[in-house]
């Protein structure tokens, strides 16, 4: 268990090859609604990865003495208050990007992927391999929304990081942005192609036609 | 179980199945015990810089609308940059006495200080109001040019802070800038947006009779004294109306409005 190779292994496996949005289709609601602009996605890809990390390793923690009948329970309320502290955080520190992600920072307590690391892999595991897995979530998710993010943000205002990178053809450039990009269906189209242009690449990614879901994986919200 | 080493009633209770009754509630009462700590505890330590963060984008709304007011700036930066800030006692509509707007704080903190509302008069849904307000004065030599009102009220989801101006008729909206609120994003919450905001120039508040015609209309405005309303958001748009006609009623800046149009400012 304990072996370097398989932390590695743990850490890595969820970057392409069981990316949670990509692969389970995990938390893609906030992957949509915060990937507008670059700024926002890394705010919130690095608001998750904390967040899912901190809570896979306090889960862990007690993992031995959470009654079955209330796991679901302790589990939210866990991951809710550690919600509630790092919006905090954003408010106090990071005050015009929090304004920005709005109600999304509070919809981390209900994002699939969180609840779905936590009660299939740091309720059985110990502390540090299960935060050395939700670390390794936190940042495949990461991976999809920087790229979300980036193209919507190129595309849609020929802006990165709020710096122009595309002259605009209104200031005498060559670049008409795509408003599309801007709005909620351009996330659908991305990720939809993401999750192509992956499964084309991988091809054991793809599932059977007749799907039955592996007995360790949580369904997709 | 093996693990935890402790003193044996402790051990013996840990070593109890999750599952039985006491427990579950013990577990209940422990995560909900830390997770409050872990709460109250960020709430309290940040809340001293998340209030300055707040008081820095009033200060930055107030003069992002003034600025926007076409022939503000030039008034503005021949008053040296600042605008008067007057504290005035709503009742009295006059400046107050022996209040300040360093002091306006205590003052506030007295319960004394704050009003009751009759429940048929409360259209701005707030219980009771201060008697003492600050509000901001950009003067044209001695003429009243443009007056800054604060004023907020209940929204759907909360409580909408939100600052008017009024033009030197005072009966002619200069702007409206919100400054906070928590209205759903995306339906409600577009009351912070340029475009609806930028409707609100130009709309007068009282018919020549002096009546409060002022409203936010249900759909596309149809006279002078109305803006669009904000489509799937009814409450929070008649909640606007409201705040509005509350504070340029009788009991929110009447009075003073009334002064103001006297000369006596």
């Amino acid at each position: 268990m304990a072996a370097p190779g398989s932390f590695w292994r743990t850490l890595t496996a969820p970057l392409l090859r069981e990316n949670p949005v990509t692969l389970q289709i995990l938390g893609i609601c906030s992957a949509l609604a915060v990937t507008t602009s670059l700024a926002t996605a890394l705010t919130m890809a690095a608001s998750l990865t904390v967040v899912l990390t901190l809570a896979a390793g306090l889960i862990s923690l007690i993992r031995r003495h959470i009654p079955d009948t209330i796991r679901l329970i302790l589990q939210i309320v866990i991951i809710a208050s550690l919600v509630i502290v790092i919006d905090q955080i954003l408010q106090a520190y990071f005050f015009e990007i929090s304004r920005a992600l709005s109600v999304f920072v509070g919809l981390i307590t209900t994002n699939c992927l969180v609840l779905g690391r936590t009660e299939t892999f740091a309720r059985h595991n110990p502390p540090v391999p299960s935060m050395v897995d939700a670390f390794g979530n936190g940042l495949g998710y990461s991976l999809v929304l920087i790229f979300i993010g980036c193209v919507r943000e190129v595309f849609g205002k020929g802006e990165l990081m709020g710096r122009q990178v595309l002259p605009l053809a209104e200031q005498g450039g060559w670049f008409t942005p795509l408003s599309l990009m801007l709005l909620a269906p351009s996330g659908f189209f991305l990720l939809g192609g993401l999750v192509w242009a992956l499964r084309t690449l991988m091809p054991e990614q793809a599932e059977a036609p007749d799907f039955a879901p592996p007995e360790h994986r949580e369904a997709a919200e | 179980m093996a693990d935890h080493d402790r003193t044996g009633g402790w051990r013996g209770f840990l070593a109890q199945p999750n599952d039985t009754r006491f427990k579950t509630l013990f577990m209940a009462l422990a995560v909900s015990v830390g997770c409050a700590v872990l709460v109250s505890g960020a709430t309290v330590l940040l809340r001293p810089i998340q209030a300055a963060n707040r008081a820095a984008e009033e200060q930055a709304r107030i003069e992002a609308l003034v600025l926007g007011i076409p022939g503000m700036e030039d008034l503005l930066s021949e008053a040296g940059g600042t605008l008067g800030t007057v504290v005035v006692d709503l009742d009295a509509g006059r400046a107050a006495t022996g209040v300040t707007p360093d002091t306006l704080q205590t003052a506030l903190a007295d319960a004394g200080n704050w009003s009751a509302i009759p429940p048929a008069e409360d259209l701005a849904g707030l219980g009771q109001r201060p008697d003492y307000a600050q509000i901001y004065l950009l003067r044209d030599g001695e003429e009243v040019s443009l007056v800054l009102l604060p004023i907020s009220g209940a929204g759907y989801n909360g409580r909408i802070d939100a600052v008017l101006a009024l033009g030197g008729d005072m009966a002619t909206i200069a702007g409206l800038a919100v400054t906070a609120h928590s209205e759903t994003p995306g339906l409600g919450g577009r009351i912070e947006e340029q475009g609806w905001l930028s409707d609100f120039p130009g709309t007068r508040t009282h018919d020549a009779d002096g009546n409060l015609r002022f409203a936010v209309a249900r759909g596309a405005a149809s006279s002078v004294y109305e803006v669009d309303g904000i489509t799937g958001a009814t409450r929070t748009s008649s909640a606007v109306t409201r705040i509005v006609r509350f504070w340029l009623g009788p009991l929110g800046y009447g009075p003073v409005i009334d002064a103001i149009q006297r000369g006596d400012f």
